[in-house]
């Protein structure tokens, strides 16, 4: 068996937990692992609920361990990590998995801390079944490990679009199995008590956008980005920075798209004024065609990119801009 | 009066091409030099204005080779008023390795009158990436942790944290001691002064060294991800490419949604 330690937005399952969902259960098929599993921790609105159900039947999961409790209403990691090790002490998983977001890896090193084992983060594949190696990204993906997880339970996170989500050859009823953890007071420290609900939606559709238009160091200034944000709104797409942006203060950090921010995997990537440092690709490879804008012929970015334009993001982004309006109208 | 231990790891600069070791055990920085990453650099920034502003102390602490008392330098420099060396083979070293030679200082100053109250950490070491290193420590001292954390301040006996999370910025709020692993963007490195600079080449730094390691990392080789040759296709140059590159969004079918 696999458990998927799964993450909700309010269209039901996040985007990497159905990655996570996929990658577990083809490793599954592939090892005779038998079969596929999740584990949801807290409360969830009806409508995420009945989402999160059809994307479960489609990944092909049997049964969904839903942990039931009024303390798991704010988020509190170790009170997490407290209820995926009864899910794990019940169910004798052969590997425990999830999304390699913060929370994802926040939980699996509380729990794999716990069940004194290895954790893997960010894994791209597995290696081999027996013994159990995965590769995983290191470096902020400028390279990565092989690494041998020898424990009865592999604790492993998979790295943001190291998969797309493919609904499984028959889709299943998932079995809810609804427990009460069992929770100390000492694993309520550590949570969250408000949270300030401000541009978040940015960086939540960063992450989701099917269009993202990028800047760096080319635009100049923190007033740079006005001609950026128009070509965003035109194609219904999100603005994505890179980390000198962020570190000079130009725009805010969740706008930061690399190792240090968000990791992206839109339909098309646009790239302006980016030279395509290791950080940041390490954020943006998983985009499927990337069209570089840079002055620079010989930069990185535009090397990696699949088309390009050569020249100021200044003079070219409004150039797009007005071909659009003229087009749409 | 708060004592901060805050800890760094020498890492191979990554912002240029990545060359392995023979052994394919470890990144050859022989060429790139070494740095911490920007999210430890922001955890000694907050562990100096903690201390700072509650009138204790900042200690610096690397797990690394001898030469990592260069990237302990560098954190005196903007701050920090003494160091820890734990001399490591780290290629040999595991997060849970990492954790309890740590955990080791902590007790060990704690046993000699210094209680550190806080100790920081980056969210994620910039070469191995184990996304771990703090939970396991906090774990071994019993202590609670929060991961992730851009800002942290000291109210009396409790730390007010603030991260970003999935449904906007989250505030904690948690009693001291504890364990805080950091993310970048809350507060801004400073640059160290050469006063600065001066003071840290007469601040004490205390050598000790790890035991061998128990669990080790797992670790069977490292290799570069498959590298694709360009095949870029230039649409143009300047402005007069602006109708081929809507033709391509036209054709990839991302316009007029």
């Amino acid at each position: 068996m696999i458990v998927v330690l799964v993450e909700t937005d309010r269209e039901g399952a996040t985007l990497v937990s159905r990655e996570a969902l996929t990658f577990a259960r083809e490793v599954a098929d592939r090892a005779g692992a038998g079969p596929l599993h999740a584990v949801l921790v807290g409360p969830v609105a009806d409508d995420v609920d009945a989402a999160l159900q059809g994307h479960l039947a489609e990944q092909g999961v049997a049964a969904l361990h839903h942990a039931v409790d009024d303390r798991l209403t704010a988020y509190a990691a170790a009170a997490a990590a407290a209820a995926v090790v009864d899910v794990v002490k019940t169910a004798s998983p052969r590997m425990l998995v999830a999304a390699g977001t913060p929370r994802g890896n926040e939980i699996l090193a509380h729990v794999a801390t716990r069940l004194q084992v290895a954790m893997a983060a960010n894994v791209v594949m597995v290696d081999s079944d027996d013994p159990l190696v995965v590769t995983r990204q290191v470096v902020g993906g400028a390279a990565q490990e092989e690494m041998r997880l020898d424990d009865p339970v592999a604790v492993l996170s998979v790295a943001g679009h190291a998969c797309d989500p493919r609904a499984a050859e028959a889709a299943t009823t998932p079995e809810r199995l609804e427990f009460t953890p069992t929770l100390t007071d000492a694993d309520l420290v550590a949570r969250v008590v408000r949270v300030e609900a401000e541009a978040v939606d940015d960086s939540a559709a960063l992450t989701s956008a099917r269009v993202v238009v990028g800047a760096g160091r080319g635009a100049g200034g923190p007033d740079g980005f006005k001609e950026l944000l128009e070509l965003t709104d035109l194609l219904d797409g999100a603005l994505g920075v890179s980390r000198v942006v962020t570190s000079l203060g130009w725009r805010p950090h969740h706008e930061q798209v690399g190792q240090t921010g968000s990791r992206i995997a839109p339909d098309v990537y646009i790239p302006c004024g980016i030279s395509g440092a290791i950080q940041h690709w390490a954020g943006c490879s998983s985009a499927k065609t990337i069209l570089a804008i840079n002055s620079d012929p010989d930069a990185p970015m535009v090397t990696k990119a699949h088309y390009a334009v050569i020249g100021d993001l200044h003079e070219i982004v409004p150039a797009i801009n007005e071909e659009l309006r003229r087009r749409m109208a | 009066m708060v004592n901060v231990l805050v800890c760094v790891k020498r890492v191979p600069d990554s912002s240029g091409e990545i060359l392995l070791t023979a052994d394919e055990q470890s990144v050859d920085a022989r060429h790139v030099g070494y740095t911490v990453s920007p999210h430890e650099e922001c955890a000694v920034e907050l562990a100096v204005q903690i201390a700072s502003a509650t009138d204790g102390t900042a200690t610096v602490l690397s797990v690394g080779s001898e030469d990592a008392i260069e990237q302990l330098r560098n954190a005196l420099a903007v701050g920090c008023s003494d160091a820890v060396l734990v001399e490591a083979e780290t290629d040999r070293f595991g997060p849970a390795d990492v954790a309890a030679a740590i955990a080791d200082v902590v007790t060990a100053r704690a046993s000699e009158g210094t209680v550190y109250d806080l100790v920081l950490l980056g969210n994620d070491a910039a070469d191995t990436g184990d996304f771990q290193v703090g939970v396991r420590l906090a774990y071994a001292l019993g202590r609670p942790v929060l991961t992730g954390i851009s800002m942290v301040e000291v109210q009396g006996d409790r730390a007010i944290a603030r991260g970003d999370g999935p449904e906007g910025t989250e505030i904690f709020e948690l009693p001291l001691p504890a364990v805080v692993t950091v993310m970048e963007g809350g507060v801004a490195p400073r640059y160290p002064s050469i006063p600065g600079r001066m003071k840290a080449k007469k601040a004490p730094v205390e050598n000790k060294s790890a035991g061998p390691p128990t669990v080790g990392p797992g670790r069977v080789r490292l290799k570069l991800p498959p590298s694709q040759p360009s095949s870029v296709e230039i649409l143009g140059e300047g402005p007069d490419a602006a109708p081929a590159v809507v033709d391509l969004l036209t054709r990839l079918g991302v316009v007029g949604r």
